[in-house]
């Protein structure tokens, strides 16, 4: 008999053996252990899960294809991840204030949440704003805001992740306008934008365009920013809103990887050759709450994307192949319930984003399930990332769960679920495709829905809400937005159309709007309008009638 | 209740806030429970909602909200509905909303507000037992 | 009902929620209101679930708006089975009509009807008719072989397909074929929308029992509107062509008959069954039928002669 053989003997006394003797003294505490995913989850893992894994062919070395161990040989020997707190809120000034009191306190890089008529690109005085100005991020209406954002922050000096997505050309122009008076160079500029249009039909809600009009712009960025800006990521694939919306961690892998496959495609049917962009784009998931599946998973993702992107695409450079990534720690389970308890969630998510190799992570704030973070709490999420940093040393060691039968056999199993749907999405035609049939969208629900039966069956428990519950005493001091912030905002908006040459504004939107009508390269254009101090809103506008607006299949 | 009496629920997301899993989750529910609902979808004004709840008489309108705009919304939805005479609609909301705000939402003439972590069949008893049939 | 007649949206929405839930008030309102229907060119809109039918509606009223007519629509969803309730996802493909007065929208649950309608749906139609709406678009489920109920209602019924739906098999199959006043081949951008239209047009080539109407084979794209005033034009043909022929004459007098027919065997049933529920003879009536020691037609033969006897002696 082999080894294995011997092994799986051995293994089954053990099963028949002691294990039964001590099932049938007490049974094990469920009938089946699964992950969120639906993954059986086994007593025990041996040599036998992994007998067929071939080291080189499946882990590699890290910084080398297929990247299942890391992105970089060194990985946090060299560097730790870039502590990155997403913040943004009420008018420039107080998010510049965040901003720096961020930075004082260890963060590495910044992360700048826009309110949602910025997101959807409306000023801040248009109809629909009100009463959301300044609420869920800061309000830019336009270039001279984005000066105060950065006050006195040195953008060479600084990377910046900006969320988002309908209007990102705009930001972004906005912000190599803003380095441009600190005599910044856009070549010299480190930083992401969202950009991920793909997820907002699916998850996030702050689409402007229909889809087709939407690709053209996102690649109309990837086009400039190969050719001018080479430290800048073009694209943050999203798989957080996903899984924030109900997904299982397969389905966040699945639809956030086919979505990349949507954007790689659009590209090269844009005319770019793969090897030109795709080193440029970066990737964002969550961080979720089953432990060792979320580490699997950020493995899983890694290795996937690698083999699509080799095999599918033939990108001939490594660099095309490799998935950095930023997560979050998951904001879907933090409890209103015993605030306190969150901070023991992010902890552990993310220490699992920690252990599964990401680039930067932004840890959630104890009082995020009602509102946005005080300063306090902010603080203490900062910490967490840097007490596992510098006090656990589980950074000081590139991959370490690596070998592990049982995280090697997660890690198998969730790249073989997340192809089988990607191969699925595949036959119904492409994301795009899928979007509009509205499949995603009926899986992400049905996903949520399941997993709220099964929190009010008990079935899964949540410390605090369904189990272990307490009296609340309401003595939590939340954030509140200050209301005179959009009153603020809006004079502040008004004065700007009133101050500035409304002659280069007209002509720089009226060439936006003919170029828009065309295939050019919309973004010079776009730099044009904002450098002349056109607003947000009227920048939208004109593509907004060039373009028209996206009508949603929206499928329950 | 009749086999034909159902209860007619409008799930709506006012304002600009794009997060619907628990309007979805919710609707799933009521509808397990027998009830017909009506999503009206994203970005709806507070004279969308209205509209839509006047012209398929429904018995309840859920308004779903996480972006802090509640304050500005709902009361001004309430405001429509009395004026269009359809107040004996119970309106229920539930999303992001702060404890301290939920005095004055009652106030304005929301029934109840169902914060995070509230059981499913919690709303839909609380349908059942507050819409007249 | 005043209400009603002069269009008043939330008077009608009142009227249309008594019927379903068939409020005895509702039929005294629908009796009231019955002289002021009839005026509405009732189109029926029917096809598989994909084929963009939200959408053809929605672009349907967009251009209805535009030649100034007013429009009602009545959008079916299946009620489960199981629960009753449902998920009604029409209303939400057609936001930009939201805040038009002249447009009026509905959704309705068929709350265990079979026939890709709710029971109610035809005093719904009424009541909006009513109202003085110049169309009333129905959204029906379906369509399988027994979403046909529609040509009991509409005017003009027009059955949506896709490209590369591939259930070539299933047009064949009876039923969908017939009631087709007007085909529609939606989403023509996809490859196979014309191989689809010709074959539709192919079997209306060996349709032997056509009428004067040849129901035309139109492409559309909902999406992009392509195709939508020429499908409003068609059916505006159709009812030219119902006026014409006499088959609106016709089709009214049979309607008429059959839902008198309906109305009073419904009636009829519900008096019998009033006198005889709950009472022992009744009962004891049922309990022999399931021992056998009766058999139901006998029975049923008895009590209606007696029914009749005793209505005749009343008369």
């Amino acid at each position: 008999m082999s080894k294995k053989e011997d092994l799986a003997a051995a293994l089954r006394q053990w099963e028949d053996g002691p294990v039964a003797k001590t099932i049938s003294r007490f049974p094990e505490r469920m009938k089946e252990f699964t992950t969120h995913s639906g993954i059986p989850v086994k007593r025990l893992y041996t040599p036998l899960d992994v007998a067929d894994l071939n080291y080189s062919e499946s882990l590699g070395f890290p910084g080398a294809y297929p990247f299942t161990r890391g992105v970089q040989p060194t990985m946090y020997r060299g560097r730790f991840w870039t502590m990155r707190q997403y913040s943004g809120f009420a008018t420039a000034e107080e998010t510049n204030r965040r901003f720096k009191f961020l930075l004082e306190q260890g963060q590495t890089g910044l992360s700048v949440a826009f309110d949602l008529p910025t997101q959807i690109g409306y000023d801040s005085d248009h109809p629909m704003a009100q009463g959301e100005v300044g609420k869920v991020g800061v309000a830019i209406d336009s270039l001279a805001d984005m000066e105060v954002l950065f006050d006195s922050i040195p953008l060479d000096k600084v990377s910046t992740s900006m969320t988002i997505n309908a209007p990102a050309a705009v930001l972004l122009a906005m912000y190599i306008a803003v380095a441009e008076k600190q005599g910044v160079p856009m070549e010299r500029l480190r930083g992401t934008i969202q950009n991920d249009i793909l997820k907002e039909y699916v998850a996030r809600g702050t689409y402007i365009f229909p889809p087709k009009q939407s690709m053209r712009l996102i690649t109309d960025i990837f086009k400039f920013c190969s050719e001018n800006m080479p430290l800048w990521n073009t694209i943050s694939i999203s798989g957080y809103h996903i899984r924030e919306a109900g997904s299982t961690a397969v389905q966040e892998v699945a639809f956030t990887l086919a979505n990349g496959i949507a954007y790689v495609q659009a590209a090269i049917d844009a005319g770019l050759d793969v090897d030109r962009f795709a080193s440029r784009l970066s990737f964002f998931f969550g961080s979720h709450s089953n432990f060792f599946e979320e580490i699997a998973k950020f493995r899983a993702a890694r290795r996937l994307w690698a083999r699509i992107m080799r095999e599918r695409f033939g990108a001939k450079d490594d660099k095309s192949c490799r998935m950095r990534f930023h997560t979050q720690t998951a904001g879907c389970t933090l409890t209103a319930q015993q605030p306190e308890n969150n901070v023991v969630r992010v902890t552990l998510q993310a220490l699992q984003a920690v252990l599964g190799g990401t680039q930067s992570l932004h840890t959630n704030s104890r009082d995020e399930a009602l509102s946005l973070p005080t300063e306090e709490s902010v603080q203490i999420a900062l910490r967490t990332q840097q007490i596992i940093a510098y006090e656990t040393g589980v950074a000081d060691t590139v991959d370490p769960l690596a070998g592990s039968y049982f995280v090697e056999s997660l890690t198998n199993e969730i790249e073989r679920r997340a192809m089988d749907y990607i191969t699925k999405i595949d036959e119904l035609g492409g994301a795009p495709t899928a979007i509009e049939k509205g499949f995603i969208q009926r899986e992400i629900t049905e996903s949520a829905y399941d997993h709220q039966r099964k929190v009010d069956s008990q079935e899964r428990i949540v410390v605090g809400v369904n189990k272990f519950t307490v009296k609340e005493k309401q003595s939590f001091d939340y954030m509140r937005v200050d209301p005179e912030a959009e009153k603020r905002q809006v004079e502040r908006v008004r004065r700007l159309r009133s101050n500035r040459d409304q002659a280069v504004v007209d002509s720089a939107l009226e060439a936006l709007r003919e170029a828009a009508k065309t295939d050019a390269n919309l973004v010079p254009l776009i730099l044009d309008a904002v450098r002349a101090y056109a607003t947000l809103g009227e920048i939208c506008g004109v593509l907004r009638d060039v373009f028209g607006e996206y009508r949603a299949p929206d499928v329950l | 209740m009749s086999s034909s009496r159902k209860i007619r629920v409008l799930i709506a997301k006012p304002g600009l806030d794009g997060h619907d899993r628990g309007a979805k989750v919710v609707a799933r529910a009521l509808r397990d429970a027998g009830m017909e609902v009506i999503y009206t979808g994203l970005r709806q004004t507070p004279e969308m909602i209205v509209r839509a709840a006047i012209d398929e008489s429904v018995d309840v309108i859920g308004l779903s909200i996480l972006s802090g705009a509640h304050m500005a919304l709902f009361p001004r939805i309430m405001e429509l509905l009395r004026k269009e005479g359809a107040d004996d609609i119970l309106v229920i909301g539930g999303g992001i909303i702060p404890e301290d705000d939920v005095p004055e939402l009652k106030k304005a003439g929301i029934a109840e507000i169902f914060g995070p972590g509230t059981p499913l069949n919690e709303i839909v008893e609380y349908i059942k037992k507050n819409v007249k049939v | 009902m005043d209400g009603v007649l002069a269009g008043r949206r939330r008077h009608l929405a009142k009227l249309i929620a008594l019927i379903e839930n068939e409020d005895p008030a509702a039929a005294e309102a629908l009796s009231l209101l019955y002289r002021h229907t009839g005026r509405a060119h009732i189109v029926g809109i029917t096809g598989p679930p994909g084929s963009g039918k939200s959408t053809i509606v929605t672009r349907m009223t967009s251009e209805y708006r535009k030649r100034g007519r007013t429009v009602g629509i009545v959008a079916v969803d299946p009620s489960s089975p199981f629960t009753g309730g449902a998920l009604l996802g029409d209303r939400i493909r057609m936001q930009e009509h939201s805040l038009d007065d002249g447009v009026f929208v509905r959704s309705m649950g068929t709350r265990g009807h079979l026939g890709g309608i709710a029971r109610a749906t035809s005093d719904v139609v009424r009541a909006i008719d009513a109202s003085g709406k110049d169309i009333i678009i129905v959204e029906t489920v379906g369509a399988g072989q027994s979403e046909v109920e529609i040509i009991d209602i509409a005017h003009t019924v027009v059955v949506t397909d896709v490209p590369g739906s591939g259930d070539d098999i299933q047009a064949i199959k009876a039923g969908i074929m017939e009631i087709a006043d007007i085909f529609v081949v939606n989403k023509k951008d996809l490859p196979g929308a014309d191989k689809k239209a010709a074959e539709i047009n192919t079997m209306l080539d060996l349709d032997q029992n056509m009428g004067q109407w040849r129901p035309p084979v139109l492409l559309t794209n909902g999406r992009t509107g392509e195709g939508i005033p020429e499908l409003v034009d068609k059916i505006d043909e159709h009812m030219v062509y119902l006026r014409e022929s006499g088959a609106l004459e016709e089709k009214g007098l049979q309607r008429s008959r059959d839902e008198l027919h309906q109305i009073m065997e419904y009636r009829l049933t519900q008096e019998l069954l009033s006198r005889l529920q709950g009472r022992p003879e009744y009962e004891e009536a049922i309990r022999k039928i399931a021992k056998r020691d009766d058999d139901p037609y006998t029975v049923a033969q008895r009590l209606i002669a007696e029914f009749l006897a005793g209505f005749s002696r009343q008369v």
